[in-house]
């Protein structure tokens, strides 16, 4: 067995006992990666070297020491490419390393490769990266959903022990439930968003893909804090994530919100789902039918907010001072042109429609309206959290779907994090598991189970889902490539 | 109000050249989005407080302190055009 097919903590073992080194894990991914990322496509780039002379000196004792960690290209690594996925970042080379690379490098971690995504985090599919196409491992005509497409790709390849991605309304939940690993977004504020590339800061969260249960609350470890660099980073107390995974789970009450068990769920999913509630019951927890009645806004309310602050965020690139400048006789030409140049279609949408919703006449018919439809998103949560520890609901109303399905059709791509959504609105902590597949033609596609729980309660949140973990064989189910 | 929504208008706001191709695309692809988002306006928010953050933080204070961050170098590694300890632009001032 191929070191790369290890979880974290088994490799950890591997390492603390001599038994494998640092280098023999690069040297195991290398090869992994040589045989099959030419069909998967998740890295975009590697930097060997230093992730060579890292792994020569990285201490195994450390929480992650000599552990590879794959990163989304957009977050910043000292002196290694950070393109976004587009075409406007082509030659940036970082300066800084993003404080969850310095929280890594501290835990002895090795940031290996930067994986692919939708540009600028924009997209369910991965198909808006400018700059390479990603298929999903368990189904090459797939998308590996998006937009961490690459990071939730390659662990699901054994092409990475485990990966950052970034998650703004599902970006890290719906690729890991397409491709059949964990994936966890944090409270908003449990993790530093310094020199994560800002797409909207409101509702951006930095967190892991992994292969179980215990590996995410490994990684959340590390990288949670309070930042002085990142202002909206909360100063909470971090616990040990790990201390109550095992805990029995019995007279935990699990909220179902019927808002989330609608019509257009996928029939295999919904039995998926279905069946991990029972399992839920099994392991003695009470499941409770509960109420979110905005639910049906939030699609819109991120599609406003979303793109309003991108629309500001994005407004950096501009080839003054980094990236990609066009040839111009002027300054508002160079404006115009780089831009027009240097960002892709879904990205120029985005920054239109925020811009439109931000402009004068339109501000409170559409943006202030949405913020005040984000609180009453928030105050759903907040008032059935007073009666259930967790939700539970699909990732995604459907498995993977072909890639070219949807390009042409941003309103029908952006339905695909309905479920997502909301979390990212209301600030809450959420994780996306397996729970079965889909059977479609000759290809068995991962179905997601998404658990979501209080604000900065990641510790309940995860000894939840690995209970239901350790009772199914799920998570240890992996691709033929 | 989606009828309203000019995309070239906008566009040159966000300071985006768009070519006639994509005016045509995002007008009618944007068009129907907000038609999608205006479903907004059925929903009581009588009394309601805008969000703007997920975070209930106001006034994060902190020492008015240097501390180290990029020197000048750093600063313009990834420079299109420099010259000295500077930026270079095309001509502002006509």
């Amino acid at each position: 067995m191929s070191l790369t097919s290890l979880s974290i903590s088994e490799l950890q073992q591997k390492l603390r006992s001599r038994e494998a080194s640092p280098l023999d894990a690069i040297n195991a991914l290398e090869a992994r990666i040589a045989t099959v990322d030419g069909r998967v496509g998740g890295y975009l780039s590697r930097n060997l070297e230093a992730a060579r002379q890292l792994a020569a000196t990285a201490d195994v004792n450390l929480p992650l020491g000599g552990v590879p960690i794959a990163i989304k290209d957009v977050i910043n690594v000292s002196g290694e490419p950070c393109t976004c996925a587009s075409k406007i970042l082509k030659g940036y080379v970082s300066p800084y390393d993003a404080t969850v690379i310095t929280k890594l490098r501290q835990a002895g971690a090795i940031p290996f490769g930067r994986t692919n995504m939708d540009e600028f985090a924009m997209g369910s599919s991965c198909e808006n990266s400018a700059l390479q196409r990603t298929a999903n491992p368990w189904d090459l005509t797939r998308t590996p959903g998006g937009s961490s497409g690459g990071s939730a790709a390659v662990v699901a390849a054994d092409e990475a022990f485990a990966a950052l991605g970034s998650d703004t309304g599902g970006s890290i939940r719906q690729p890991a439930a397409l491709c059949g690993c964990v994936g966890l977004k944090p409270t908003y504020g449990r993790v530093s968003r310094f020199g994560l590339v800002a797409f909207a800061s409101s509702l951006d969260q930095v967190g892991p893909f992994t292969k179980t249960v215990r590996d995410a609350a490994l990684v959340l470890n590390v990288i949670s804090g309070r930042d002085p660099r990142d202002s909206t980073s909360i100063d909470q107390s971090v616990p040990d994530h790990t201390t109550h995974l095992g805990e029995d789970i019995k007279g935990i009450r699990i909220g179902v919100p019927k808002e989330y068990f609608v019509d257009g769920i996928d029939p295999q999913v919904r039995s998926a789902v279905d069946a991990a509630l029972r399992q839920y019951e099994s392991l003695g927890a009470e499941v409770v039918e509960v109420s979110l009645p905005h639910t049906e806004h939030a699609v819109g309310v991120y599609y406003i907010l979303a793109t309003a602050e991108a629309s500001a965020n994005l407004a950096r690139f501009d080839g003054v001072r980094y990236g990609h400048r066009a040839a111009s006789a002027n300054l508002l030409e160079q404006y115009q042109r780089t831009r027009a140049e240097g960002f892709g279609p879904e990205v120029k949408r985005r920054i239109i429609l925020g811009t439109y919703v931000l402009s004068s006449g339109y501000y409170d018919a559409f943006y202030l309206r949405a913020q005040k439809v984000r609180t009453l998103i928030r105050r759903d949560f907040t008032q059935v959290f007073e009666k259930v520890d967790v939700l539970l609901s699909p990732t995604s109303p459907e498995a993977a779907f072909k890639l070219g399905d949807r390009t042409d059709d941003p309103l029908k791509m952006y339905l695909a994090d309905i479920f997502t959504i909301a979390a990212n609105l209301a600030g809450i902590s959420g994780i996306s598991i397996p729970c079965g597949f889909a059977h479609v033609g000759e290809s068995r596609l991962p179905v997601g189970l998404q658990l979501l729980g209080r604000p900065f309660e990641e510790s309940t949140l995860l000894k939840i889902a690995h209970a239901y973990e350790q009772a199914t064989q799920w998570h240890k189910e992996r691709p033929a490539l | 109000m989606s009828e309203a929504f000019d995309v070239r208008y906008t566009a040159k706001l966000a300071r985006l050249e768009l070519t006639e191709e994509e005016v045509a695309k995002f007008q009618a692809q944007l068009s129907q989005v907000l038609h999608y988002v205006e479903k907004l306006a059925s929903v009581d928010v009588t009394h309601v407080e805008p969000m703007a953050h997920a975070n209930p933080v106001v006034n994060v204070f902190r020492d008015d302190a240097a501390a180290p961050w990029f020197n000048t170098t750093q600063a313009l590694a990834n420079a299109p055009r420099q010259a000295g300890q500077l930026f270079v632009v095309p001509k502002v001032i006509e």
